[in-house]
C-alpha cells in the first residue's frame, strides 16, 4: 500500500510538472478514520496529501463529466475504468482529455461492518499487512481484510484496469467468476415476496440521491426527479413515489452500469440496491449480449437493435 | 371497491401508423371488444418512454398495453425494433421487482388486423381483470389534480 501509493505520488507530480494534465482526480484521508475522500489535485505541493488505502470506495470517474475542457489524470480502480469505458462510449467524454493511472485494486473494506465490530468510536485505522488496525479510546483490533470487503468488490471480475496509461503496481490475479447468485436466489421468491423486500427496502429511502450522486452513469443534465415539466415524480413521502425513484434509477442503468457498487456504498440508509442492477446486468447479457464498461467498440445496447431481438413476450 | 363492480381501467399506447389505425378499423368494422381500455396515441412505438409506463401503473391503472407496428413495418424503419429492446428489458425489471406479470403486456397489430386488435384488448383485459385491482406501486395518497377523473 505504501509503495503504492508513494508511486501514485511520483506518477502525479511528473504529469503536473510536465503540464500533461491540469487536475489529477485521486484520494486524500478523510475528515473520519475508515474514510477517503476524493481529492482534486492541482498543486505539486499538495502532492503528499494523495493516499492509496483499503478505504478509497468512491468511483472517481463520476467526475470526469462535471470538469469538461481540462485535461484531467484519474486515479483508477478496475470499476472506476469500467465506468471511463462506458462514458466514452456514451461520448461523454473524450480520451485525450483524460491520463488514466491504472491501480489493479484488491478490493475496498466496508467501514461500516468494521464500525460494527467494535463497541465506542474508532479513532484510527490503517492497514498493516493483511490485517486493517483499528484503534480507539480503550480498544485496539486487528481485522482480517479480506473478510471484510464489500460485497461488490468481491464480485468483480476486473480488478485491474482494462485501459490505462500508466499503471502503478503489479497486476492481480483475477480470482472472481461470473455469477448472478444473488439475483437467482431473488427470483426463485415468490412475485409478493419480491415486492414486499423491495418495498421494506425502499421505505427506508430519504430521497437523498446520493446513490445518483455517486454513480458515474448518473449524469442527465436534468435528472427526472427534478423536471417539474413533465412532473414525473411527487416530492411528497408516498410509498409509491420512493419507488419509482428506486425503480427508475435502476432501469435507467439498462446496459450501462459496471457494477461498482458505488450506489450501495454511498446510501446513508443501507438500502439494497445492487440486486437490482445486477439483475439488469445479466438481463442485458443474456438479451443483448453486451456488457458495459469491457469495450470501446459496440453501441449502447438500447440506442440499436437486432433484427431476431427476443419478443416471444409480444402478442 | 367491491371486486364484482369493480372494472379494469386499461391504459394503450398505440402507435399513430399501426396500432391506432388498426383500433380504428376495429371501430369502423364494427367489432366488438371489452370498453376497459384508454387509448393514448404516439408517434411510435419507439416513442414511449418506459417512464410512461411507470408513471400511469403508480397513478392507478390497472394494466397497460403498448402496441406498434410490426417488425419491418415501422414508419420509421427501426422505431419498433428499439421500441422493443426497451419494452424486453422493461418487462423482465417489472417482473423481478414483483410487479403482478401481466400489468405491461405488449402486441403487434398493424393497420389491416382490426379483429386482432379487438382480440388483443380481449386478451388483455380477461387477464387484468383475472389479476384484480392494481395494489402495489399504487400512489396511496391520493390522485393528483388533472391527472386522474
Amino acid at each position: 500500500m505504501e509503495e503504492i501509493q508513494n508511486k501514485i505520488r511520483r506518477e502525479v507530480v511528473q504529469l503536473l510538472s510536465e503540464g500533461q494534465v491540469d487536475v489529477v482526480i485521486g484520494f486524500e484521508q478523510g475528515s473520519l478514520p475508515l474514510r477517503a475522500t476524493p481529492f482534486f489535485l492541482r498543486d505539486i505541493a499538495d502532492a503528499n496529501r494523495l493516499v492509496w488505502s483499503p478505504f478509497c470506495e468512491n468511483n472517481l470517474a463520476t467526475y470526469l463529466t462535471k470538469i469538461q475542457g481540462k485535461r484531467v489524470g484519474l486515479i483508477a480502480k478496475g470499476c472506476d475504468v469500467r465506468s471511463v469505458v462506458a462514458l466514452l462510449v456514451e461520448k461523454q467524454i473524450h480520451r485525450d482529455h483524460i491520463v488514466i493511472i491504472g491501480v489493479p485494486c484488491q478490493g475496498m473494506v466496508d467501514r461500516r461492518r468494521i464500525e460494527r465490530e467494535v463497541d465506542g468510536e474508532i479513532l484510527k485505522a490503517h492497514q498493516e499487512g493483511e490485517e486493517i488496525i483499528v484503534e480507539g479510546r480503550d480498544f485496539r483490533k486487528s481485522l482480517p481484510r479480506k473478510e471484510y470487503i464489500y460485497p461488490s468488490c468481491k464480485r468483480c471480475e476486473h480488478r485491474n484496469p482494462l485501459i490505462y496509461d500508466t499503471l502503478i503496481g503489479e497486476k492481480l490475479v483475477e480470482e472472481a467468476e461470473r455469477a448472478y447468485h444473488e439475483v437467482e436466489a431473488f427470483e426463485k421468491l415468490s412475485p409478493d415476496k419480491r415486492w414486499s423486500h423491495f418495498s421494506e427496502e425502499t421505505s427506508r429511502c430519504i430521497r437523498c440521491y446520493a446513490c445518483r450522486q455517486a454513480c458515474p452513469m448518473c449524469y442527465c443534465a436534468e435528472c427526472f426527479v427534478d423536471s417539474s415539466f413533465p412532473k414525473w415524480i411527487e416530492k411528497g413521502l408516498d410509498p409509491s413515489d420512493v419507488q419509482f425513484w428506486n425503480i427508475v434509477r435502476a432501469y435507467h442503468q439498462t446496459g450501462r452500469c459496471v457494477g461498482c457498487g458505488a450506489c450501495e456504498r454511498a446510501c446513508p440508509m443501507e438500502i439494497d440496491l445492487v440486486y437490482l442492477t445486477q439483475k439488469i446486468n445479466r438481463d442485458v447479457k443474456e438479451l443483448f449480449g453486451f456488457e458495459a464498461g469491457l469495450d470501446l467498440d459496440p453501441p449502447p445496447p438500447l440506442s440499436t437493435y437486432r433484427v431476431d431481438d427476443e419478443q416471444e413476450f409480444i402478442k | 371497491m367491491e371486486k364484482d363492480l369493480w372494472e379494469p381501467k386499461i391504459l394503450a399506447f398505440l402507435c399513430t401508423w399501426c396500432s391506432y389505425a388498426g383500433a380504428d378499423l376495429a371501430g369502423t368494422s364494427r367489432i366488438q371488444y371489452p370498453p376497459n381500455v384508454r387509448v393514448i396515441r404516439v408517434p411510435c412505438s419507439g416513442r414511449i418512454n418506459p417512464l410512461f409506463i411507470l408513471k400511469a401503473l403508480q397513478q392507478g391503472v390497472d394494466g397497460v398495453l403498448v402496441s406498434g407496428c410490426h417488425p419491418g413495418d415501422c414508419h420509421y424503419q427501426i422505431g419498433n425494433y428499439i421500441g422493443r429492446r426497451k419494452s424486453s428489458s422493461l418487462k423482465r425489471f417489472l417482473d423481478y421487482l414483483g410487479i403482478d406479470e401481466g400489468r405491461v403486456q405488449f402486441s403487434w397489430v398493424s393497420a389491416a388486423e382490426g379483429a386482432k386488435f379487438a382480440q388483443v384488448v380481449k386478451e388483455v383485459s380477461d387477464k387484468i381483470r383475472n389479476l384484480g385491482p392494481s395494489k402495489k406501486f399504487v400512489n396511496r395518497i391520493g390522485p393528483i389534480k388533472g391527472v386522474r377523473e
